[in-house]
């Protein structure tokens, strides 16, 4: 199992072992916690036990005498030392972007908004403090339900906010209602996305340690320590350059820590004023609380048809939950799902609109998938919706509107131009993994007999767009930066490589996938490659980690600087061998002459001799470097087939997930041990959405499922196994033809799984089950149906 | 999160562990429940006497035709105790389902029965198999029959300057079938309703079944209703499935976000007559 | 304070602690010993998952001062000479992990796991480790590395000869 390795070909598709475990698995870990510096004080944060109401009074005074306490202030006392936290996408001309302060001033707008902090010489004493603090704070009705919120009269998360309205949103592709006329099948549903709580297993904790003349280094959890650098300068006024942020070792962001929290700028600024090291560090309870939270929609969705089961139109209308503040993304989220509506499927018609809604809650912002798994959870539901109402096989419904292998590529009603794909293959393939027919026998079987234990098999043919994104695609839906990312390449003197990217991995092997992908096209060997990131100082250029962009993006700028070094190392060669440029021949490392292949150099030699640059060509500097930035020009289309089988106890309304299959095509495979434990990895995170996890607040809007205890994070005695397999249909949209696998086991696994609970309970006049299948809500929609009591 | 200051005193017998505490004082054993609600700053104990190390309070003995199980003896020592597998293996069989391995290195049996949390596993096995209490104070030892133990939610018949010692069950095994329904939404998750019987089953009726019902209501229940249904009916399910419909007779369960009153009333019904099937060997 | 002795990792320690603090805390913020981390308030996450006296136990809900006379070993006390231990070993191999924050409790849980059963099923090893939650993998791999690990031991010791980190010959 462990034995000698066998050197591959090529580095480029190998199941190379990452290069990230030796320190993981040993314990010699850099997690941000880990960090402790001379003279550092601890941050607490007092956070509202109320959802809405006015600061009347807050009175730090008792906490400031405390032993070990350095500082104690509150929000009205630091109100000059920042602005307001950022939003970084104008979605819509009519977007509200109320002030959104780091501690609270004037009124509180959930339970955990801060509204004081303490500094002191431990942890310990710096938890105390807060309890010595006194303040009073006038409650206010809370704002918890979206439909409730936007009615005349109800209580205003932010004064100037009428009907607590963010923004408004409509698009419409061909005509709608002309369809609606010609159908003859119209289905609607309404469907509610869950809240979720991302539970990244690091909590978040930020350390800044004051190091010259208003000069800062920053280490912080986050996926994005350039939008951190750029954002604290804006929020603190600190100069950008002063502000070096490191992103150590980050246990998982899921979108949560794609961010810009009230507690690093909290830590900064009491850095700069108190001139000593900080450190801030999340407790689980806090992170449940103060941490992103994911979805949150309601959906009203809509298809027309005709009775062979072809789909004429599909229309969508949106109400989201933004919570009390936008965060960094926060009104963004609910539209990057915009495109995503059509799924696979031709039609000629797409309607969506798109209301964001303020309330006493936590904000909402990016989590695996952002969008795009409440888009096509809808699609995909509505697909197995009409298929049950026309009496059809779901999988024939689908196969009657997918875009055929031979038809890409193909603009789909929503604008988009899927470069290429194959659901058929993907699907045959999956079916074949799953047993599909002898499964649906088994179903029938236990349908006759009346059995309490019923089967279900759901059905899941995604698509979505990852390699987020374009810039000019980015400026044009009012999105504030690019999206581009950026890599430099260097051989160093003694022949090793330094790959820096501008991405910020944590958990996705980017030091090896990154390291296969310059090794291959240097030619030089694994082991020779080093990748350096996550550190505004070391990777100075770059936007960071999230949409399943790194690869699709980062990756190609890795491509293209090593692309560089060879041609600035061809130049050398030419040089040194004395023969015309067009005459080197690179081939595994090797530079020769054509025809002549003993007169050889290796990279190796020649970063050497342009390191002594004692001979260099006419016009040449030296070093073997190479920079480039990559700008994508449309995104990729990850696709492929999930099949989830469940079994549902019709007398305790217990789901008991049975089987898995999980067949994506992401193109192009870097490393397959990697792609495959991304998709085992979001598999789960979706059927978790499916059947486990909600984010619950009471009618005071007190957060119910603050900890593990309540909010039902699986573990692995509630899962099966997943089969996967790949199909692989390359991008034709970059050299590498890779597509991106970050979210696309989340975004596929969601409806999979519901739509095999439904299909479970479709003979008892079931066609929905409210998200997460909860054994309760299952007996509820059995009842319900049945015509019972609830 | 940390838990407010406290003081802290290992006992070295009962009689220091009793001397050491008052009103404001907590007995500490596995800490498996309690660290976690001083951590959220959920109890503020001032004193925290620590009983793991008291011999008397640790291990299973016999004692005629019952087993006396230390209170401070951990889950993972009751589960593979040879005495317990042999005399009363539904203890085992219900403990082994509480919480998780680690969590049962350090838990205890008293802990949790003396922590009395109505979605607890043992609490519900205790009043199922009429367990008697051993609970030592100030004025010496007493005996408190599970029924009068558990007197409201998180509320034990033991007094704040008292300690819960042992707890003395029936042997239980010739004769005897059991069964644990226990049903929650994860692995992790505690039991939005359980059901524990334990059933004598006799050429072709039910002799005697003993069933504790968890968490449905502010402290464990026993089915008392079911248990007379039972008695001497015939061990089919259709019998059982009619004593069953008893389950829910005067529960009064609560609502919570896992499941509403009515939903755990008909849990209580569905799991009372799985335990019981399955206990009967049916 | 109370002083307490207890040896981490193989050394021997003797401190004063306050009684509130936990054993993790200990571990980490007296002794250095970062490789255990904290992921939850309630015990649910096992990330701070160590032996206590050879046993499993979740560091966050042991205060130090329980510790006392015990023996702890952490995940950076797994393997003496500087190889891997098996269940490391066979993390590496399966891509059992990917973030690795809950790493050092799974690979803990895992052991204390395969002392009790050196040859579990898939289910005795998704059950084993339910007290521990990793938002990564989807456990699949994890299930995969108690597999081979069980497979390793159960074999001779030198059949499973620890490689280099990196799975690269030297």
């Amino acid at each position: 199992m462990t034995a000698v390795e066998e050197r591959p070909a090529r580095e480029v598709g190998s199941a190379r072992k990452r290069r990230e475990d030796a320190h993981l698995i040993t314990g010699r870990t850099q997690w941000t916690d880990n960090i402790t510096l001379p003279g550092m004080l601890h941050v607490s944060v007092l956070r509202s036990p109320v959802a809405h109401g006015r600061i009347a009074s807050v009175d730090v005074s008792a906490a400031r005498g405390l032993p070990g306490v350095v500082a104690a202030l509150s929000g009205a006392d630091l109100a000059d030392d920042w602005g307001s936290l950022p939003t970084a996408w104008t979605v819509s001309e009519d977007l509200k972007t109320p002030p959104h302060l780091p501690l609270a001033t004037d009124k509180v707008r959930f339970v955990g908004d801060g509204i004081a902090v303490v500094a002191a010489t431990s942890r310990e004493a710096a938890v105390d403090a807060l309890e010595a603090i006194e303040f009073d704070i006038e409650p206010l009705p809370p704002v918890l339900d979206m439909t409730e919120a936007v009615a005349d009269g109800a209580p205003l998360v932010h004064d100037d906010v009428p009907n607590n309205r963010c923004f408004t949103y409509t698009e419409h592709h061909g005509n709608y209602s002309a369809t609606r006329e010609r159908a003859e099948v119209i289905v609607t549903r309404r469907f509610i996305n869950q809240r979720l709580i991302p539970s990244a297993m690091e909590p978040r904790s930020v350390v800044v340690q004051p190091t010259g003349a208003d000069e800062y280094t920053m280490w912080t959890s986050t996926q994005v320590p350039h939008f951190v650098q750029i954002f604290m300068a804006l929020v603190t006024g600190i100069p950008q350059q002063n502000i070096r942020v490191i992103a150590p070792d980050v246990g998982g962001g899921f979108g949560s820590k794609l961010e810009i929290y009230a507690e690093e700028a909290i830590t900064l600024v009491l850095a700069k004023r108190l001139g000593v090291p900080i450190k801030w560090t999340e407790t689980r309870s806090e992170a449940c609380q103060v941490t992103i939270h994911g979805r949150d929609l309601i959906q009203h969705a809509e298809i027309t048809a005709t009775r062979d089961g072809t789909v004429l139109g599909l229309k969508v209308d949106l109400i989201a939950n933004m919570g009390a503040y936008l965060q960094l993304l926060t009104p963004s989220i609910p539209l990057l799902g915009r495109y995503m509506y059509p799924g696979i499927y031709k039609f000629e018609a797409h309607d969506l609109s798109c209301t964001g809604i303020f309330t006493n809650m936590m904000s909402t912002d990016a989590y695996r998938g952002a969008g795009r798994p409440e888009a096509t959870f809808v699609i995909e539901r509505m697909m197995d919706e009409l298929a049950a109402e026309l009496g059809m096989d779901p999988l024939e419904v689908r196969r009657k509107n997918w875009i055929n292998h031979d038809e890409f590529p193909y603009t789909t009603v929503a604008g988009l131009e899927y470069d290429s794909g194959n659901y058929e293959a993907a699907t045959d393939r999956a079916l074949e993994l799953l047993g599909y027919d002898a499964l649906r026998q088994e179903q029938a079987a236990r349908r006759d007999r009346g059995d309490t234990v019923q089967l279900g098999i759901g059905i899941s043919t995604y698509t979505e767009m990852c390699g987020l994104a374009p810039s000019r695609w980015l400026g044009e839906t009012g999105y504030v930066a690019g999206g581009w990312e950026a890599a430099t390449v260097r051989v160093l003197p003694l022949g090793k490589v330094e790959v820096v990217s501008g991405t910020s991995p944590h958990g996705q092997a980017h030091e090896t996938t990154f390291a296969q992908i310059a090794a291959d096209a240097l030619g030089v060997p694994f082991e020779d490659v080093v990748v350096i990131h996550g550190d505004t100082r070391t990777a100075p250029i770059g936007l960071d980690t999230y949409g399943s962009r790194s690869l699709a993006v980062g990756g190609m700028a890795i491509v293209e600087a090593s692309r560089k070094v060879v041609d600035k190392a061809r130049t050398l060669a030419a040089h040194v061998l004395e023969c015309d440029v067009s005459d080197v021949e690179f081939s595994d490392g090797k530079f020769s002459v054509r025809g002549s292949p003993d007169a050889a150099k290796t990279i190796q030699e020649l970063a050497f001799a342009s390191f002594t640059a004692h001979d260099l060509p006419g016009g040449e500097s030296p070093v073997l470097t190479g920079e480039a930035i990559f700008d994508p020009e449309v995104f990729s289309y990850p696709h492929g087939t999930h099949l989830a089988v469940v079994e549902v106890d019709t007398e305790t309304g217990e789901v008991k997930l049975a089987k898995y299959v999980a067949v994506d095509d992401v193109g192009k495979v870097i490393n397959p041990m990697v792609v495959e434990g991304q998709v085992h990895g979001g598999v789960v995170q979706g059927v978790a959405q499916a059947l486990f996890e909600e984010a619950v607040y009471d009618d005071d809007g007190n957060l119910v499922t603050g900890s593990f205890v309540d909010y039902l994070v699986p573990s692995p005695a509630d899962l099966p196994s997943i089969t996967t397999d790949r199909t692989e249909t390359p991008a034709t949209t970059n050299p590498l033809g890779v597509k991106g696998v970050g979210e696309a086991g989340t975004i596929a696994s969601t409806p999979a799984a519901v739509n095999a609970v439904v299909d479970a309970l479709r003979p008892y006049g079931v066609n929905d089950v409210r998200m997460p299948c909860s054994p309760m809500r299952v007996w509820e929609a059995l009842n319900q149906a049945r015509g019972g009591a609830q | 999160m940390i838990p407010a200051q406290f003081e802290y005193v290992r006992a070295g017998s009962v009689d220091e562990a009793v001397s050491a505490l008052s009103e404001d004082a907590k007995v500490l054993a596995g800490g498996q429940s309690l660290i976690p609600l001083m951590r959220l700053r959920l109890a503020y104990p001032e004193v925290l006497v620590d009983v793991s190390r008291v011999e008397e309070m640790r291990g299973v003995r016999e004692e005629g035709d019952r087993l006396v199980i230390g209170a401070a003896t951990t889950h993972d020592e009751v589960l593979r105790d040879p005495l317990v597998r042999t005399h009363c293996p539904v203890i085992a069989e219900v403990t082994a389902t509480v919480a998780d391995p680690a969590v049962r290195h350090r838990g205890t049996f008293g802990g949790s029965i003396a922590h009395a949390d109505p979605a607890g596993d043992l609490p519900a096995l205790a009043l199922a198999l009429d367990a008697t209490m051993t609970i030592a104070g100030r004025g010496g030892r007493r005996e408190v029959p599970a029924a009068e133990f558990f007197v409201d939610y998180l509320q034990t018949a033991v007094a704040p300057e008292e300690v819960l010692v042992s707890v003395s069950l029936p042997k239980l095994s010739e004769g005897w079938g059991h069964r644990y329904e226990k049903f929650n939404r994860s692995a992790q998750a505690w039991a939005m309703v359980g059901a524990v019987a334990v059933v004598q089953r006799s050429n072709g009726t039910i002799g005697s079944a003993r069933i504790g019902l968890v968490n449905v209501g502010s402290t464990p229940v026993r089915a008392a209703a079911v248990e007379a249904a039972l008695a001497g009916a015939d061990a089919t399910p259709e019998a059982v499935a009619a004593a069953a419909e008893a389950a829910t007779e005067g529960l009064n369960p609560t609502t919570d976000i896992h499941a509403s009153a009515d939903y755990r009333a008909h849990l209580a019904h569905v799991l009372t007559r799985r335990a019981v099937v399955a206990a009967a060997g049916m | 304070m109370p002083r307490i002795n207890v040896n981490v990792d193989g050394v021997q320690h003797e401190d004063d602690v306050e009684p509130r603090v936990l054993l993790v805390h200990y571990l980490r913020d007296r002794l250095g010993k970062t490789g255990t981390v904290v992921g939850c308030d309630t015990s649910n996450c096992g990330s701070c998952t160590v032996l206590m006296d050879g046993v499993s136990v979740k560091s966050c809900t042991v205060l130090a001062v329980q510790a006392d006379g015990t023996e702890i070993t952490t995940v950076q006390g797994l393997s003496a000479d500087g190889g891997l231990h098996p269940v490391q070993q066979a993390f590496h191999d399966q891509h059992a992990l990917q973030c690795g924050y809950c790493t050092p409790g799974m690979i803990m849980a895992a052991v204390d796991l395969l002392s009790n059963n050196p040859e579990p099923s898939d289910d005795e090893i998704r059950h084993g480790l339910e007290g521990n939650l990793c938002r990564c993998t989807g456990y699949e791999n994890i299930v995969r590395a108690v597999r081979q690990a069980a497979t390793a031991q159960a074999g001779s010791e030198q059949a499973e000869p620890a490689g280099s980190p990196e799975g690269v010959p030297a």
